[in-house]
């Protein structure tokens, strides 16, 4: 993958421009549906016939996963969970995960999670509780079980520092500087913290440097962690931005009900995705 | 009696096993134990409600894993799982049954060492999803001596009865059955063995206060969070519930 200097945050034409930076068989870390996805990359990956995508669900994934392994576009998952809420099972995931199309490393939250901050630490591991006796270990052999080198009869789990090759999520604002503002969603502070580069598309732009704001900054992820940002307005859809726009609930439902199967999911490719002027909601 | 939703019964239910906790947590997809929370909220107990798919105003920020530092921390106190399968040991499986795929384990595998108590709540009450033993753990019902746990299972509802965890025995005891069905249905439909007093009593139905706070002030609160839920038991909006 391209080099990409922590002290120039590119500034990219559009969600296209970003896809086209990330390169096949990439490890993409991606928050859940909820928390700020960057669905307008997400459908230009498909577009861009992105292939042999490792996806790390931070810590569970949605649609945005379930559309990429649907078109093909994804080698293996690493999550804690694939589902749809409230619009129920991700039936792409789910028919490929059950015929072994794509390799499944199931997670639980808190470990990826405390893999991600090992990373942000630049140490090797972060012991974690709990997890113990769940079949979830077996399968893991990057996981460690260790006796509490500080307590006697204690066996505690270590979560591997998580290094992805790509953070990508979607802001609702980045400034000239190459800020980006996460507000809450601290969870992507700690994604690009590990990461090896940083691609955010983002709804608005901001004049002027967002850190040299006492009430922003707290919510603001520095430049020196983003490498490349991208203008997508209502770039979550059909997901929400926090007091942009809410999720469309009508239109998850009706691709939960397409994605049932493949002629459906083609269809809904063809509709939605593969002509880009179509992909946006009308505001 | 007044007739009344299942949901209804289920939310009371969840209500009285939550008791006088101070911190209840309610993840993903889980609206009927939201409206447990709202119910016991809008009866006036100082209940903190952690609800992590809040779609305005989350309880959190710091992001989805505040939610497990504070388990970690030993600052909640109930929370609820579900399960593909659930066995007669309280092992829960969200990953594989019988050749389907379900969505993942989540934070089960965390969660129920870390919360004091879990409430196993699954609608569906058949020997599909109650097994003798389920085919993957995600979380164990119980841990060895030796390894760290603060709390575990408290007890089982479905859609038919509710059980009680008996952590000695390690093993279920049926405490009531709901009204509509009867302690030969719930033999039938459970696939492990459990305990059971000579007689055993109907679950208690919800009071005419309680549907009235359910009806009110609950249902356009759990319908802003959870539209679909709120449209099918309360014909209500989730553009209604923002007034």
């Amino acid at each position: 993958m391209e080099a990409l200097p922590a002290n120039a945050t590119r500034f990219l034409a559009d969600a296209e421009a970003l896809a086209a930076l990330l390169p096949d068989g990439a490890q993409i870390a991606m928050p859940p549906d909820y928390s700020l996805p960057a669905m307008a990359v997400v459908r230009a990956l498909v577009r861009r016939r992105a292939r042999g995508l490792r996806l790390l669900g931070v810590p569970v994934l949605g649609m945005c996963a379930d559309l990429l392994i649907g078109a093909g576009c994804v080698a293996e998952v690493e999550t804690s969970a694939v589902s749809l809420g409230e619009a129920g099972l991700a039936p792409r995931f789910t028919e490929a995960a059950e015929k072994g199309e794509i390799a499944v490393r199931d997670a639980t939250c808190p470990m990826v999670h405390s893999g991600l901050q090992a990373a942000e630490k630049g140490v090797p591991f972060m012991p974690l509780r709990g997890v113990l006796g769940s079949d979830l270990v077996a399968g893991r052999p990057d996981w460690k079980v260790i006796q509490n080198p500080l307590a006697k009869d204690d066996p505690i789990i270590l979560a591997p520092a998580i290094s992805p090759d790509v953070a990508l999520f979607h802001a609702r604002w980045a400034d000239r500087a190459g800020n980006v503002w996460l507000g809450r969603r601290r969870e992507l502070a700690t994604i690009a913290h590990a990461a090896k580069a940083t691609f955010v598309s983002f709804e608005h732009l901001r004049e002027g440097d967002m850190l040299e704001d006492e009430l922003l900054a707290p919510g603001v992820l520095g430049s020196v962690y983003v490498s490349a940002l991208a203008p997508a307005a209502r770039g979550a859809w059909p997901l929400g931005v926090a007091d942009e726009y809410s999720i469309d609930d009508a239109h998850v439902m009706t691709y939960a009900k397409a994605a049932k199967t493949r002629e459906g999911f083609r269809d809904y490719l063809e509709q939605w995705v593969l002509t880009p002027e179509k992909s946006y909601s009308p505001a | 009696m007044g007739s009344y939703a299942r949901e209804e019964l289920l939310a009371c239910v969840i209500a009285r096993l939550i008791g006088g906790a101070a911190h209840v947590a309610v993840g993903a997809a889980s609206p009927i134990p939201a409206t447990a929370c709202a119910l016991l909220a809008a009866r006036g107990q100082r209940l903190r409600v952690s609800l992590l798919h809040k779609r305005k105003g989350n309880p959190f920020s710091e992001g989805s894993r505040e939610l497990f530092d504070l388990a970690g921390q030993g600052r909640i106190d109930v929370f609820f799982l579900g399960g593909a399968q659930i066995d007669g040991e309280a092992n829960v499986n969200l990953v594989r049954a019988e050749g389907r795929r379900f969505p993942g384990s989540f934070g089960s595998a965390f969660m129920y060492f870390a919360a004091r108590r879990t409430i196993l709540f699954r609608e569906e009450h058949s020997r599909r999803v109650l097994v003798p033993k389920v085919e993957f753990v995600s979380a164990p019902g119980s841990s060895a001596p030796d390894v760290w746990r603060r709390g575990g299972p408290q007890a089982l509802l479905t859609g038919k009865a509710l059980f009680a965890w008996q952590p000695e025995r390690r093993r279920f005891r049926l405490e009531s059955v709901h009204p509509g069905s009867s302690l030969e249905e719930v033999r039938d439909c459970t696939g492990f063995d459990f305990d059971c007093a000579a007689s055993v009593p109907q679950t208690a139905a919800p009071t005419p206060e309680d549907l009235t706070l359910l009806r009110g002030p609950v249902a356009r609160e759990i319908a802003a969070n959870y539209p679909a839920f709120g449209r099918r038991v309360w014909e209500l909006g989730a553009s209604h519930s923002k007034s």
